[in-house]
C-alpha cells in the first residue's frame, strides 16, 4: 500500500463532494445546494411578449399631447392634430408661425419632421422606434421584477430573453387560485389617470357615440363598479400614474378598504391647480380605462394626496396598490409560452426518477462486481464518488436540477462505467497475452485513454450545443451531461488508476488475477 | 466472468454486404414511414395547450369528454389517459395569448361536476414559440454533427469523420423512424434524446476506430479488411458490455421513469440498439468503401513520425547549441 498522487487527488475529490452535496441531499437549511427545477418543485414559468408597437403608439401621442400644449401656452394655432401608429399630422394656420413650430420639434429626441407649405407629418426615425421598443421591453421588465418582489414570493426570476421576450418563472406556486393572482399582478397595466369630467355634457354620456365625444374632445369611460355605467371625461387626462410616488392600503370609515395615494411635488402642483380651479366639478379617478370613482371636488386639495375607493377585497386592494406603486406597463404584454407543473406532479417525478436512478444503479453495480470482481467494485467507487461529485458541482454553481437533468444523471451512470469497461478489457487482453500485472495496469491505462478522451471529447461537443440551443429544461439535461462526463474523467480514469497503483504490490502478489480482474487463470496464463 | 473469450478474429467484414443491405432497407423504411406518417410534433414544437388532471379515483374519461365535446372551445381536443387510470391529459392545438385567464382557468371550470380533481400541469406553447423552437433543435442537431465532424477529421482522418457521420445519420434515421411508428409526441425532451443519441452512437463508433486506427500501425497484415476485423473483435466486448449497462439504466427509465420521461426513454431504447449494430456493422464498411488505404496511411504517420524525430533533433541541436 502506497500513496500517490492520484489517489489523494481522488480522494480529494470524493472529500469535496460529499462535503458539497450533504446539504442538497439532505435538504438542509444550511450550505448551497442544488435548486430543484420547476417541473421538480412545481411552479410556474411563462415567457411573455411585449406589444411594443403599442409603446410606440403612445410616444407618438404623448408628442402630439406636446404640441397640443405648446400650441395653447404660445398661442400658435394649428389645426387637424392627429396621431396614429405611424405619424402625427397637423396643419399651421399661420405660416408666420413656422419657424416657433420648427424650432419646438427640433427639441424632440428622434423625430422627423416632413413639411409642406403649412402641413406637417411628423413620425419617429427608426432608431427612435428601435430605442423606444427596446425601452418598453426593459421597463416591463422593471416594472414585473419590482411588483412580484412585493408579492413576496421565493426567489422569482424575470430575465429578458432574446430581442423583445420576457422569462418568468415563480417557483413555490401551490395553488391555481395564487397562480392565476400572480398572473393578474404581472399583466395588470396599472395606468393611473386623474380626468376631469365635461361638466357640460356630462348627461349625455349614455347617448353619445365615442365618434360624437371626440369631436368635443372628450372620451366615454365605463364605470368599474357599476355594469352599464358610463362618464364623460376630457380626453387629455390631468395627470397620470407617473407623477405618482406612493399608493397604499388603507381603510375608509365603513371598514372598507382604499388606497391612498401620493404625487410628487409637480404632480402636487397641478392637482392642486387644478382642484382649486374645479370647485363644485367631478374629478374621475380612472385605473385601466375605467372609472372608479368621480367625486365632486369641495375644495383645493393641496399636497398631493388622493384615494381610490371601490368594493374590492383587501388582498386585491394590496394587489392593486403594488401594481400602481411599482408603475404602470408602458406597452400591454401577452403570453408565449406558460407552463405550470403543481406540487404533487413535482414530487412524484423526483419519486418516479428516484426510483429509476436506484434501479439503474443497482443494476449496473451489481453487473460490474459479478463480472470483474475487484475491478468492479473499484469502478463502482469511482461511480459512487462520480454522482457525489455531479451533485456538489451542480449545488456550487447553484444549477437548477430538472426532470429532463434527473434523467441526464441517470444516464451518466450508465455512460460512467464505459471508461472503466473500456480499461478493465484492455487490461484483460494484456493479461491474456501474458503479461505482467504491473504492466497490463499501467499499458491498460494508456491504451485506453485516447479512445475515452475521444469519445468524451465528442460527447461533450454534443452536450454544449445543446446547452447553447436549449431552453429551460433542456440546459439542465446539458449541464448534469457535462458534468457527469468532466466527472467521470477524473474518478473513473484518474480514481480508479490510483486505487490500482496504491494496490499494486499487494495485487503482484497475490497473483489471483481471477479475483482481481475477474479472469479466470487458465485463460490468462495461455 | 468471462462473456467474451475468443482469441479467434471474427470476420465482421465478409458479412459486411449483408449488414449494409439490412441498414438500408432499415433506413429507406425509416424514411419511407417519415414521408408517410410524419411526425408527431407535440405543443413544444407545434404550439398548442396540454392540460395534465388528476382525478381522486378512476378518470371518469367518458363524462369529461362528452363534458367537453359541447364546448367550441375543446373541438379538436384530444383527451386520453396519462400513466394511470386516474389521470388524463387534454391536448388542444390552440393556445391562449391572454395572461390574465388561459386554458387551465377554462378548463377547471369546464371540468367542474365531474369529480373532485386537481389539474397538475399546463403547458401552453404558442406558435411562434413552437416554431423557433423548431429551428433551435434542427439548428442544433446540424451543429452537433457538424463539430463532431471537424473533431473526428482532425484527430483521425476525413473518412473517419464521413464514416461516423453515416452512421449518426443511420441510428438517427432509424430512431426518428421508430418515433413516427409508434407515434410518440416529439417535444424538447426527444430532441434531446436524439441529440444525446448522437453522443452515444459517436461515443461507440470512435472507440472502435480507435482500435481500427491503432491496428493499422500495429497489425501484421495490410489488408484493411482484416485490420477492421481485428479491431472489431477486441472491442466486441467493450461495446456490448457498455451498450448492455446503458440499455439497463434506459430500460429502468422506461419503466420506471413516469410517464413525462417516457418518450425520451424509448428514443434512447432505440437508439442504443441500433447505435451499437451501427458502430460495427455500419461505420467500419464505409471506411473500406472510401477506400483508406492501409499502407498509405502507414507512410503518411511514418512520415509524421519521421518529421517530428527530425524537429526533435534539431532542437535538442539547437539546444546545445551546436547548429
Amino acid at each position: 500500500m502506497k500513496l500517490n498522487f492520484r489517489v489523494i487527488v481522488f480522494a480529494a475529490a470524493i472529500l469535496f463532494g460529499v462535503v458539497f452535496s450533504v446539504p442538497s441531499l439532505l435538504q438542509t437549511d444550511k450550505g448551497t445546494k442544488i435548486t430543484l427545477g420547476l417541473d421538480l418543485q412545481g411552479g410556474l414559468h411563462m415567457l411573455l411578449g411585449v406589444k411594443t408597437e403599442e409603446a410606440v403608439n403612445s410616444r407618438l401621442k404623448a408628442i402630439a399631447s406636446g404640441i397640443n400644449h405648446f400650441s395653447e401656452r404660445e398661442e400658435v394655432l394649428i389645426d387637424g392634430l392627429a396621431a396614429d401608429d405611424e405619424s402625427v399630422r397637423f396643419t399651421l394656420l399661420d405660416g408666420d408661425d413656422a419657424p416657433a413650430m420648427d424650432k419646438m420639434l427640433a427639441d424632440i429626441e428622434g423625430l422627423s419632421v416632413v413639411h409642406e407649405a403649412e402641413s406637417y407629418r411628423l413620425s419617429l426615425t427608426p432608431e427612435a422606434v428601435q430605442k423606444t421598443q427596446k425601452q418598453a421591453v426593459d421597463q416591463a421588465i422593471e416594472t414585473i421584477r419590482n411588483r412580484l418582489d412585493q408579492f413576496g414570493l421565493a426567489e422569482p426570476t424575470v430575465a429578458r430573453q432574446g430581442e423583445d421576450k420576457i422569462l418568468v418563472e415563480l417557483p413555490g406556486i401551490k395553488s391555481a387560485e395564487e397562480e392565476q393572482r400572480a398572473r393578474e399582478l404581472i399583466s395588470r397595466a396599472a395606468k393611473l389617470e386623474l380626468m376631469a369630467v365635461d361638466e357640460e355634457r356630462k348627461m349625455r354620456a349614455y347617448t353619445m357615440t365615442a365618434d360624437e365625444a371626440a369631436r368635443f374632445g372628450d372620451v366615454i369611460l365605463p364605470d368599474a363598479e357599476k355594469a352599464g355605467g358610463k362618464y364623460l371625461v376630457r380626453e387629455i387626462p390631468i395627470l397620470d400614474g407617473s407623477m405618482l410616488t406612493d399608493a397604499q392600503v388603507a381603510f375608509n370609515q365603513n371598514n372598507q378598504p382604499v388606497i391612498n395615494f401620493s404625487l410628487n411635488s409637480e404632480g402636487a402642483q397641478i392637482f392642486g391647480d387644478f382642484t382649486g380651479k374645479n370647485v363644485g366639478n367631478h374629478l374621475a379617478i380612472v385605473l385601466d380605462g375605467q372609472v372608479y370613482s368621480a367625486p365632486v371636488i369641495n375644495e383645493r386639495i393641496g399636497g398631493g394626496h388622493g384615494q381610490i375607493s371601490g368594493s374590492y377585497t383587501v388582498e386585491q386592494a394590496q394587489d392593486l396598490a403594488i401594481a400602481l406603486r411599482s408603475g404602470a406597463l408602458l406597452a400591454p404584454i401577452f403570453m408565449l409560452e406558460k407552463r405550470s407543473v403543481g406540487p404533487s406532479l413535482g414530487a412524484d417525478s423526483i419519486k418516479a426518477s428516484m426510483i429509476a436512478l436506484i434501479g439503474g444503479f443497482v443494476l449496473v453495480f451489481a453487473f460490474m462486481i459479478v463480472y470483474y470482481k475487484m475491478a468492479g467494485i473499484i469502478a463502482n467507487i469511482a461511480l459512487v464518488a462520480n454522482l457525489f461529485l455531479i451533485i456538489a458541482v451542480m449545488a456550487m454553481f447553484g444549477a437548477t436540477l430538472t426532470l429532463p437533468g434527473m434523467a441526464g444523471i441517470v444516464l451518466t451512470v450508465g455512460m460512467a462505467v464505459d471508461a472503466n469497461v473500456i480499461i478493465s478489457e484492455r487490461i484483460r487482453e494484456l493479461l491474456y497475452q501474458g503479461v505482467s500485472i504491473h504492466k497490463a495496469i499501467e499499458e491498460g491505462y494508456a491504451n485506453a485513454m485516447r479512445a475515452i478522451l475521444d469519445a468524451n471529447i465528442t460527447t461533450l461537443i454534443a452536450a454544449i450545443v445543446l446547452y447553447v440551443y436549449g431552453t429551460g429544461a433542456i440546459k439542465g439535461f446539458a449541464i448534469t451531461i457535462s458534468i457527469g462526463i468532466l466527472a467521470s474523467m477524473l474518478t473513473a480514469i484518474l480514481g480508479t488508476h490510483g486505487i490500482y497503483e496504491m494496490l499494486e504490490t499487494r495485487i503482484a502478489k497475490s497473483k489471483n488475477v481471477g479475483f482481481w480482474f475477474g479472469v479466470s487463470k487458465k485463460k490468462a496464463a495461455a | 466472468m468471462e462473456f467474451f473469450r475468443q482469441t479467434k478474429t471474427i470476420n465482421f467484414m465478409g458479412q459486411s454486404k449483408i449488414a449494409i443491405a439490412v441498414s438500408i432497407v432499415l433506413v429507406l423504411i425509416s424514411w419511407g414511414i417519415l414521408a408517410a406518417k410524419g411526425l408527431n410534433y407535440g405543443i413544444d414544437f407545434a404550439g398548442g395547450t396540454i392540460v395534465q388532471v388528476k382525478y381522486e379515483g378512476a378518470a371518469p374519461i367518458d363524462t369529461v369528454r362528452d363534458t367537453l365535446a359541447t364546448n367550441p372551445l375543446y373541438e379538436g381536443a384530444q383527451i386520453t389517459e396519462f400513466g394511470s387510470p386516474e389521470e388524463i391529459i387534454i391536448r388542444l392545438k390552440t393556445s391562449s395569448k391572454d395572461v390574465q385567464s388561459d386554458m387551465g382557468d377554462v378548463t377547471r371550470e369546464a371540468l367542474k361536476g365531474t369529480g373532485s380533481f386537481e389539474v397538475r400541469r399546463v403547458d401552453i406553447v404558442g406558435p411562434k414559440v413552437g416554431g423557433e423552437l423548431r429551428e433551435k433543435g434542427v439548428m442544433a442537431m446540424l451543429l452537433a454533427i457538424l463539430g463532431i465532424l471537424i473533431y473526428v477529421a482532425v484527430r483521425f482522418e476525413w473518412r473517419f469523420a464521413v464514416a461516423s457521420i453515416a452512421a449518426l445519420i443511420h441510428d438517427v434515421s432509424i430512431a426518428m423512424g421508430a418515433i413516427s411508428l409508434f407515434a410518440i409526441d416529439v417535444n424538447l425532451d426527444v430532441l434531446a434524446a436524439l441529440l444525446t443519441l448522437l453522443g452515444y452512437s459517436l461515443n461507440d463508433t470512435i472507440i472502435v476506430f480507435d482500435r481500427i486506427r491503432e491496428g493499422v500501425t500495429a497489425s501484421k497484415s495490410i489488408e484493411l479488411a482484416d485490420v477492421i476485423n481485428e479491431s472489431v473483435t477486441k472491442t466486441l466486448s467493450r461495446t456490448t458490455l457498455t451498450s448492455l449497462t446503458t440499455f439497463f439504466v434506459v430500460l429502468t427509465l422506461f419503466m420506471f421513469g413516469g410517464e413525462i420521461i417516457h418518450a425520451f426513454a424509448f428514443t434512447l431504447l432505440v437508439g442504443i440498439i441500433v447505435g451499437t449494430y451501427s458502430s460495427i456493422f455500419v461505420a467500419s464498411p464505409i471506411l473500406m468503401w472510401f477506400g483508406f488505404n492501409v499502407g498509405n496511411y502507414r507512410t503518411k504517420l511514418a512520415e509524421a513520425a519521421r518529421r517530428r524525430a527530425e524537429k526533435e533533433k534539431m532542437r535538442s541541436m539547437y539546444e546545445q547549441g551546436t547548429v
